[in-house]
């Protein structure tokens, strides 16, 4: 297991290399200027080609590139065009806001989704079954700023339950941190309870036709522990999987998520950053979502041998 | 139902208690009060008003530094930090006083070395400043409070260019932070204005926080936008950056925030049935649509073609597209000034007026040297104005027969592909679409997009010498009627060459809470003598 564990850990490292080069390259060869949008409308093409040139984007490729790569070699993603703050200093500024948006997503969406996958499957072909099943269709169809939209105008305008933007930290208290969260929450927590529910109820209508389970119910045992103890458990590396998946489907509802109640995270971060071609915090942000990505995979590969023994890595 | 009723009818409200996590409100009525929170147009990414020409950065530089003039609401020129000025009988050295216990946030005293270091920094960037920059023979400290700057040859509009409010202006900073490079930003936020910046608070694409400067001697004369007393009625303004306008709207309804700069036109009606808010124009200056077209390559090098597309053009059909149908908030204009200022004249403009006639037009471009060439016209769609404007010229290039190549992109990518001068289809363009700040269209000495000196001119590149020859006719006039008949002639000069195309006149609104007083209307949100209660 440790070699495993050591084997895919360093085999992250060309993967992040290949995510570098790849996103420096595609930043390279896109459009945009980054010094036009500090120089202002106001500005001649003059002052832009000075401003292009203050900032060091007049360079060759070869030699932009390696500086970056000498710096990230030192953990310096360097500063960001336009505000003059380390990269490192903007992205810590904004991981609170998102990685709690996504826990709290994450939490809502498992809280939510297992159940009711499980009772679909259970109540197989019912009106239950039905139901839940149109519930998840409609949380794959509605994009979440509509989702978002429809619940900052019913709980925040109409009823004045929760605010409608913005971010208070943890540490001013888990109430006022928690009611800016609930609704973002729901809004990007739709489309993964979706998914994961119907995941859930695939994975369980699979086992509930298992012999052992059979076998279980002709012993007597009642429905709970068959569902919950020896039937779920068995279903459970699909739906982890898919939980795993589903944090790249997070990180993209992000962006819209934190722009449609004004949080102040990684995905309006990421977003404010590429239209304005503020190459560093691209590069920086992109980087830490793949490295994110990759730790998940690797958890979720690391979490199947516990679910399953007959896994071995 | 009410949150409190909510809280205690719902199981979490109870988990939430057992945790001890209620927190209580982070500030209290009172407090609350003191804080006026603002949602500005854009966001504040970063912060050195020289550096960049970008409106979002001067309004909030407005707040931390000061000027030595400040243009009023008659856009005159007004003392600011100088008690006096004196202009010596040949007109070639001016001697500035300042007003006496000016300081900067950190302490230190204003003096002069600050101010001729600041404005050495901003004549490099700035037109004006360029143009005094050539006639200085000396920028001096004669000593703390008294500044020289001598000239090779009169410069009648100096108060007018260390007044003016178009970008960038010539805002005093310490002199060791104005030593910075012109073409650097800067990374020390102090001034002497009414505010001071808090670095701390500071979360670009966010929020930025200003807290009232308790030692700012305020002017004693009435404010009168960027003259007069700054008097700061709050102790501290947050700016919360909201890109979405539907959740900003949302915020101003559910008051959690105060004042909102730019409403988008569409969400106005709903503004104005909330009995807690208050809409009105926000600038009466206002702005004016334009595009561009590229005089450098075919086949917007012939003036015919230029003309033709002018006299097919309906202003009409890109306001309505712009901002609606409210008339209130928009009118043609056959012209390139701000309606209501001083220098605004229709000389020349018939072209634009009347009956659109697209059969003369089209005759007009059968006589040009067009040849059913494509048209490059890159169109910004992340940016309303402009996509609005781009979608009427693809329809009106189309009726006028001509090859439409319509490039759908985004403000950062026209930024970049305005500034080559190659031809269109290598990479060049040949239209795109912008719009102008009415403030920064009163006079040539602002307006950039106005100026035709070939290869030095803003994007698109007009030559056209008989424009200059009417800047410089305003440069040296002697008093309003000499003006005033200089840009008629500029302004039939420049239709008659079609220096760009002006699509026409619009404002837009301001709103805020009712429990938000002093809010003025003028080109830039001005914070002083604003008042918030509980």
């Amino acid at each position: 297991m440790l070699t495993y564990v050591a084997r895919r850990t360093l085999a992250t490292i060309p993967v992040m290399a290949v995510v570098a080069l790849f996103v420096f390259s595609l930043l390279f060869i896109a459009p945009g200027d980054p010094a036009a949008v500090i120089a202002g409308d106001q500005a001649t093409p003059a002052d832009v080609e000075r401003i292009r040139q203050s900032l060091g984007l007049d360079r060759p490729f070869l030699v932009q590139f390696s500086d970056w790569t000498w710096r990230l070699l030192h953990f310096d993603l360097g500063r960001s065009i336009f505000t003059n703050l380390p990269v490192t200093t903007m992205i810590a500024q904004r991981v609170e806001p998102t990685l709690s948006l996504m826990v709290v997503t994450l939490l809502l969406s498992i809280v939510v989704a297992v159940p009711i996958g499980v009772l679909a499957a259970w109540k197989v072909g019912t009106w239950i079954d039905r139901a839940i099943m149109g519930f998840a269709i409609l949380g794959f169809s509605v994009p979440v700023f509509v989702v978002g939209y429809l619940l900052a105008f019913f709980f925040a305008l109409q009823l004045e339950w929760l605010p409608v933007q913005g971010y208070t930290p943890i540490a001013r208290g888990l109430w006022p941190w928690l009611e800016n969260l609930i609704l973002p929450a729901i809004a990007l927590g739709c489309v993964y309870i979706a998914l994961i529910a119907r995941i859930t109820r695939a994975a369980m209508l699979d086992v509930l036709q298992q012999d052992y389970i059979r076998t279980a119910r002709a012993k007597g045992l009642a429905q709970r522990p068959i569902l919950f103890v020896h039937a779920l458990k068995n279903a459970s590396v699909p739906i982890v999987t898919v939980i795993g998946i589903g944090i790249a489907l997070l990180i993209g509802g992000a962006v819209v998520t934190e722009s449609v109640f004004a949080i102040p995270g990684l995905g309006r971060l990421t977003l404010d950053a590429i239209l304005r071609r503020d190459y560093p915090v691209i590069q920086g942000v992109v980087l830490l979502f793949s490295f994110v990505y990759v730790l998940v995979n690797l958890a979720i590969d690391l979490l199947y041998t516990l679910l399953d023994p007959r896994i071995r890595y | 139902m009410d949150r409190r009723t909510f809280l205690k009818t719902t199981a979490g409200a109870g988990a939430i208690v057992a945790t001890g996590g209620l927190a209580t409100p982070a500030i209290s009525q009172n407090a609350a009060a003191k804080t006026l929170r603002f949602v500005p147009q854009a966001n504040l990414a970063n912060f050195d008003p020289i550096w960049t020409t970008q409106y979002v950065v001067r309004n909030a530089s407005v707040l931390v530094w000061d000027t030595l003039y400040g243009f009023d609401e008659d856009l005159t020129p007004q003392r600011q930090m100088v008690e006096s000025e004196e202009n010596s009988s040949d007109g070639l050295t001016w001697t500035f006083r300042l007003r006496p216990g000016l300081k900067f946030h950190d302490g230190a005293p204003v003096l002069a070395k600050d101010v001729t270091a600041s404005l050495a920094r901003w004549c490099v960037r700035d037109s004006m400043g360029q143009m005094i920059k050539a006639l200085q023979q000396e920028l001096t400290a004669v000593d703390d409070r008294t500044v020289k700057w001598v000239l090779k040859k009169p410069f009648p509009k100096m108060l007018l260019a260390l007044g003016k409010n178009s970008t960038p202006m010539a805002f005093i900073m310490p002199e060791r932070i104005a030593k910075t490079d012109p073409f650097k930003q800067i990374d020390e936020y102090i001034g002497s204005g009414p505010m001071k910046f808090v670095r701390g608070d500071w979360v670009p694409g966010a929020k930025a926080a200003f807290e009232k400067f308790a030692d700012y001697i305020s002017r004693q004369e009435k404010a009168s936008w960027l003259a007069g007393g700054k008097n700061m009625l709050v102790d501290r303004i947050e700016w919360v950056i909201m890109p979405d306008p539907a959740t900003a709207s949302a915020a101003l309804q559910n008051g959690e925030v105060d004042w909102w700069e730019n409403p988008i036109t569409d969400l106005v009606p709903l503004l104005r049935k909330n009995r807690n808010i208050s809409v009105d124009i926000a600038d009466p200056l206002g702005n004016i649509g334009a595009f561009r077209m590229n005089h450098l390559h075919p086949p917007f090098n012939d003036v015919k073609v230029r003309r033709a597309v002018l006299m097919a053009l309906d202003q009409e059909e890109y306001m309505r597209a712009l901002v609606g149908d409210d008339t209130a908030l928009w009118k043609t204009l056959p012209g390139y000034f701000t309606p209501g200022t001083p220098l605004y004249t229709e000389e020349g403009g018939e072209i634009l007026k009347g009956k659109r006639d697209l059969a003369a037009a089209k005759r007009l471009l059968a006589e040009s040297s067009y040849k059913g060439e494509p048209v490059t016209c890159v169109v910004a769609q992340d940016q309303p104005i402009t996509k609005a404007q781009g979608d009427v010229t693809a329809e009106l290039l189309k009726r006028l027969g001509m090859n439409v190549d319509f490039v759908a992109t985004d403000w950062g990518t026209v930024g970049q592909r305005r500034a080559l001068k190659s031809p269109p289809g290598q990479g060049g363009w040949g239209m795109f679409h912008t719009w102008h700040a009415g403030a920064d269209c009163v006079n040539p000495a602002v307006y950039i997009a106005i100026r035709a000196t070939g290869d030095g001119a803003w994007f698109g590149w007009p030559n056209v010498p008989a424009v200059e020859t009417e800047v410089d006719a305003w440069f040296a006039a002697k008093n309003l009627d000499e003006e005033k008949a200089a840009i008629k002639r500029l302004n039939k000069a420049a239709l008659d060459s079609v220096v760009y195309a002006p699509t026409g006149f619009f404002l837009g609104y301001q709103a805020w809470r009712k429990n938000v007083n002093g809010i003025v209307k003028g080109p830039i949100p001005f914070p002083w003598d604003v008042s918030k209660t509980a």
